[in-house]
């Protein structure tokens, strides 16, 4: 049983609680959480790819990203250190405009990212309507220690499973664990049922 | 017969807050007794844990800034305003107060006196204070060891320690300090923030082989073993110590 | 090096408390570029967990979770560990 410190309270805010998953607080703060150094990839040597189980692989440069239909987002996130944060504001590209036309019998995405990160999930869990490759978070271009140039954004599920310097996604047929849930988190990872860790 | 491994089975005991000494306009040491303390090492440091009425927690590691003596302990915070836990410590914590902490822990940023010198010693700020802990371990078993401060503030006000460093600067320490921020008038000493010049001119040659201790801020860690190792200091005798973005 | 980093040194207190042994004066080899360095050297980058880096080439060597009874201890990076022993 932990000793309770007298007066303290932490920097935490109150919410509506069917704003807030079990088990977490929400903060005004934007914590910068990361599995590796920031990676500074130069914009003209950028692009965005997806492959796979995929007809045709596609990829964007920088300005082809840019050059598609935009749209701003306001979500809640979760983290599974145990933060929430509510009404983030972004701006992206709809993973379904990224994947209009594709054809695919995939059922899995792989997110990799520029310093080896990876993270995984059904294909269903980034397409109608919940994922995005966002590129300003707050009005602003997305700041590197935060993920910029472009990141994933997938607010129904913990954070993790949002890449950070996001440079593709690959399609496939079997599910394959990424960097965290190889070392102990949660395959799925839905914050309402809080699936934090493998097993859970 | 057999080795084993170092052994210390660590876990979250009690701590009392006895005494809250003001050190600078922003720094206080918070003075805790310990029951069962197992005695120290310098350059050691404790985790404190804070649980709020509703389970919340959170923990933060400080630095061992006094010599091993018995039961007492002393770590020194630095305010952080926009901080979640160093407003606490400073602001609210009283005598009397009992937090939880775990330790000691460390063995790579440790010195013993058996070691001896000569000891080049750099602190960004607050991370002055595991090295603190060696100076004041070398003053209480009569060391004469050679060992040379570097202290950088961001003005006279900001430095810690430093009647007491005052004090004890002689028969082989040496404190030498830099304040990048601002100078208080008549200022001669170094105005800047550490660089390869200024480890040159205060510290021992590499042809000396002095064991390196380095603490603060992590950009200011990176830049001043960096500096070291152009300078011919041996990497392997450079020990570093990363408090985070502040430092605090 | 991000201004956020820290070393071996942080997470040192918990590793104790699982391992019951002082682990920052451990000698870890990587096994991307083959050089050994001190825990308490490692390059320790928080994310949902902890990753302890080699401070050369910066490959992932351990990695840290902690659950509500259950720490997994990942080494996707680890050559191999060099503890020393005491006499007792």
């Amino acid at each position: 049983m932990s000793i309770i410190s007298r007066g303290f309270r932490g920097r935490r805010h109150e919410a509506a609680a069917d704003r807030v998953p079990p088990g977490q607080y929400v903060t005004r703060d934007f914590p910068v959480l990361s599995a590796g150094p920031t990676p500074h990839t130069p914009l003209d040597q950028w692009d965005f790819s997806i492959a796979g189980e995929v007809d045709k692989p596609r990829r964007w440069t920088w300005d082809e990203l840019r050059a598609l239909p935009s749209e701003e987002v306001t979500r809640d996130i979760h983290c599974v250190t145990k933060w929430t944060k509510l009404d983030t504001l972004w701006r992206g590209v709809s993973v379904d405009t990224l994947l209009d036309g594709l054809e695919t019998s995939a059922d899995y995405v792989v997110q990799y990212s520029d310093g080896g990160y990876t993270t995984n999930l059904p294909l269903e869990d980034v397409t109608g309507g919940k994922a995005w490759v966002v590129f300003e978070y707050d009005g602003q271009p997305l700041a590197p220690a935060h993920g910029g140039p472009a990141r994933m954004l997938v607010p129904h599920l913990y954070f993790w499973k949002s890449a950070k310097w996001v440079r593709g996604l690959q399609l496939r047929a079997q599910d394959q664990p990424g960097f965290w849930e190889i070392n102990g988190y949660h395959n799925y990872g839905d914050p309402w049922r809080e699936q934090r860790y493998w097993g859970d | 017969m057999a080795g084993t491994a170092v052994l210390g089975r660590l876990t979250w005991r009690a701590a009392d807050v006895v005494e809250i000494v003001p050190e600078t306009p922003r720094a206080k040491t918070i003075l805790f007794d310990v029951p069962g303390w197992p005695g120290h090492r310098a350059g050691q440091h404790v985790d404190i844990r804070l649980t709020a009425e509703d389970g919340y927690q959170t923990e933060r590691s400080y630095s061992i800034a006094s010599a091993p003596d018995g039961w007492r302990l002393a770590l020194t915070v630095v305010r952080i305003d926009e901080g979640e836990v160093s407003p606490y410590l400073t602001d609210e914590l009283r005598p009397g107060d009992r937090i939880e902490l775990r330790g000691p822990v460390g063995g790579y940023f440790v010195w013993e006196p058996a070691q001896g010198g000569p000891l080049l010693l750099v602190a960004g700020g607050s991370g002055v204070a595991p090295l603190m802990a060696m100076i004041r371990l070398r003053a209480a078993v009569g060391s004469d060891a050679d060992i040379r401060l570097l202290a950088s503030s961001r003005s006279w006000d900001d430095v810690i320690y430093r009647a007491e460093l005052e004090r004890l600067a002689s028969g082989g320490l040496t404190v030498v300090h830099t304040l990048t921020a601002s100078r208080p008038p008549g200022w001669e000493g170094y105005a800047r923030r550490v660089d390869a010049a200024m480890l040159a001119e205060v510290g021992p040659s590499p042809a000396e082989q002095p064991k390196v201790y380095v603490c603060g801020p992590t950009p200011f860690v990176e830049a001043v073993a960096e500096a070291l190792v152009t300078l011919g200091h041996e990497p392997a005798r450079i020990k570093t110590e990363r408090f985070g973005p502040t430092g605090d | 090096m991000d201004d956020t980093m820290l070393d071996g040194n942080a997470v040192a207190g918990l590793l104790q408390e699982v391992f019951a042994t002082e682990t920052t004066s451990v000698m870890v080899t990587c096994d991307g570029c083959g050089s050994a360095a001190p825990m308490g050297a490692t390059h320790v980058y928080r994310g949902a967990g902890f990753v302890l880096r080699c401070p050369h080439c910066e490959t992932a060597l351990m990695t840290l979770v902690q659950g509500d009874r259950r720490m997994w201890i990942g080494f996707p990076g680890v050559r191999t560990l060099q503890l020393a022993l005491t006499d007792t």
